[in-house]
């Protein structure tokens, strides 16, 4: 056999595939979007109670707001995996058992908090301090003005942002697999590396390469269509987000503290 | 075109001695003002003499070092500042509409979420008041697909649909093309003559002088001279005055 066809069989083994394809269809496909899907709802709501403590006027909001950030985001996202999902392991087995997933999804989200909270934080803080005024004119105390007004704004303005750390998150589940999966626990990744492993040919790898991409490509599409969206819609303002996926980058806030 | 609805309960206001300082800048420095009930007054004066900082002073957006606010003779800075503000309506010169909601939206949201009326009633209101600045066919669009003229007399129908006691309008028309102000201060004087006790931070003399009961001049942190619109634009006592009569009149 020529080195140009091994190669080719290496990859692109369609027996491989199609003998791997409805274990990754019915569970790691599954097993992904439960992990991702989890990690994206908890990260979002720990990421929106830290981006307003990371605005607050409180000294002891702020500060512990900015050190947690400046951890979850400065550690690399399988560290902090392991050291929640095997530290924590003891404590999680008597509250629900040997599953790994909810420490897994903890860590996921954790770690998303943290670049999350510095999307919301930058978005918030580029609306108006007038808008504040306007909504406190009208009776609404800070905390009903923010809720009601300045956040849904400052969310709208950074969704974008968002997106790409929902991206991120479906990318980052794969890091769970260090936590020990059983058969039925696995996600996409662990089922491609598994049967990679046994046969020695990386296709089902490929295979569960491409189910990511299928997450993921229209999820980057989507981030490009509310884009446009919002750049039409009307001349927001938008920050300045350069937010990176990965652990080094920051996002660079810009705006006015809307006090 | 009559905007106000119900300003029968509309009071008294007194500005008593306020000051005020950002940090070592003091910025008000014993301002007094005097509005009767149903009155208007006109306050004039040099950018950065605490115009709007007096108004903010008002309805406690700024909370004033030293001096009184009183509705009806009774001081309000013991009151709770957010139900004081639901009984003062203000108007800002960029009028601060919610760009994220509809027109109906931004006057529903109030009366929801802090009278707690049902959502049909709410919008009943909010229509009705629409209607009142003629602007009824718009309350289904976002405020930036309105001209400015029409963006200003949303944000007043937003702030009457609370049914104030007081209003307050920060240079209101300023930020408006030349075509657009006229119908905006329609607005204001039809309000005026209704009976809506009033105070209007304004650079349209011409509206002072037909509108006003009581037009104050304020100069570096002080009302410096105040009374009837006769007196100040034809018989204005203070020097300070006359100069600054001369520049924009
Ligand atoms: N939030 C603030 N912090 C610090 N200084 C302020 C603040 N708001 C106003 N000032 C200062 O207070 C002074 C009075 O401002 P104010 O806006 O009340 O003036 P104004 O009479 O309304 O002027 P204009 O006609 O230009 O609107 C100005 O010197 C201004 O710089
Ligand atoms: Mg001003």
């Amino acid at each position: 056999m020529d080195p140009l066809s091994t190669l080719w069989e290496t990859f692109f083994d369609w027996d491989a595939m199609r003998e791997a394809l409805p274990e990754m269809v019915t569970v790691g496909l599954p097993n992904t979007l439960i992990l991702a899907v989890s990690a994206a709802l908890l990260g979002s709501v720990l990421g929106m109670l830290l981006a307003v403590a990371g605005i607050s006027r409180t000294r002891w909001l702020r500060w512990p707001a900015r050190v947690y950030t400046d951890v979850f985001r400065g550690l690399p996202a399988a560290a902090t995996i392991l050291l929640i999902g095997v530290g924590l392991a003891p404590l999680g087995m008597q509250v629900w058992g040997p599953n790994p997933y909810p420490l897994g999804v903890l860590a996921l989200s954790l770690i998303a908090a943290a670049y999350i909270g510095e999307i919301f934080r930058a978005g918030i803080q580029s609306v108006e301090a007038a808008q504040l005024e306007g909504a406190r004119a009208l009776g609404f105390s800070w905390g009903e003005a923010m809720r009601l007004v300045i956040v849904p704004q400052g969310v709208r303005r950074v969704l974008p942002a968002w997106v790409n750390q929902l991206i991120a998150l479906i990318k980052d589940s794969s890091l769970v697999y260090f936590l020990g999966l059983v058969a039925s626990q696995r996600e996409l990744f662990r089922i491609g590396q598994d049967y990679a492993a046994t046969t020695g040919n990386e296709s089902a790898l490929l295979l569960a390469g491409l189910f990511y991409l299928l997450l993921t490509v229209p999820l980057t599409h989507a981030v490009n269509w509310i884009d446009r969206r919002l750049r039409q819609g009307r001349a927001v303002a938008a920050p300045d987000l350069d937010v990176e996926l990965d652990p080094a980058g920051a996002p660079a806030p810009t705006g006015k503290d809307p006090r | 075109m009559s905007t106000a609805t119900a300003t029968a309960t509309s009071v008294s206001l007194a500005v008593r001695d306020v000051h005020l300082a950002f940090g070592q800048h003091q910025v008000l420095r014993g301002a007094d003002l005097e509005v009767a009930r149903g009155g208007t007054a006109c306050v004039i004066g040099p950018s950065g003499s605490g115009k709007s900082t007096l108004l903010r002073t008002i309805n406690r957006l700024i909370e004033p070092d030293r001096g009184d606010v009183l509705l009806d003779g009774r001081s309000v800075l013991g009151d709770d500042p957010d139900a004081l503000r639901q009984r003062i309506g203000m108007v800002f010169q960029q009028f601060n509409l919610f760009p994220h909601m509809t027109v109906l939206r931004n006057l529903t949201l109030a009366l929801r979420k802090l009278k707690k009326l049902p959502e049909d009633e709410a919008v009943q209101v909010a229509r009705t008041q629409l209607d009142l600045v003629g602007l009824a066919h718009k309350a289904d669009v976002r405020p930036a697909q309105l001209s400015g003229g029409q963006q200003q007399r949303v944000a007043i129908a937003r702030a009457l649909a609370l049914r104030p006691q007081v209003m307050l309008f920060d240079e209101a028309t300023s930020a408006l093309d030349p075509e657009l102000v006229k119908g905006v201060l329609g607005v204001m004087a039809d309000l005026s003559a209704a009976g809506m006790t009033m105070v209007v931070v304004t650079h349209e003399m011409g509206f002072a002088r037909e509108v006003a009961d009581t037009v104050a001049f304020m100069d570096a942190g002080v009302v410096l001279e105040a009374g009837p619109p006769a007196a100040v634009f034809e018989a204005a006592e203070h020097p300070r005055l006359r100069r600054f009569l001369s520049q924009v009149l």
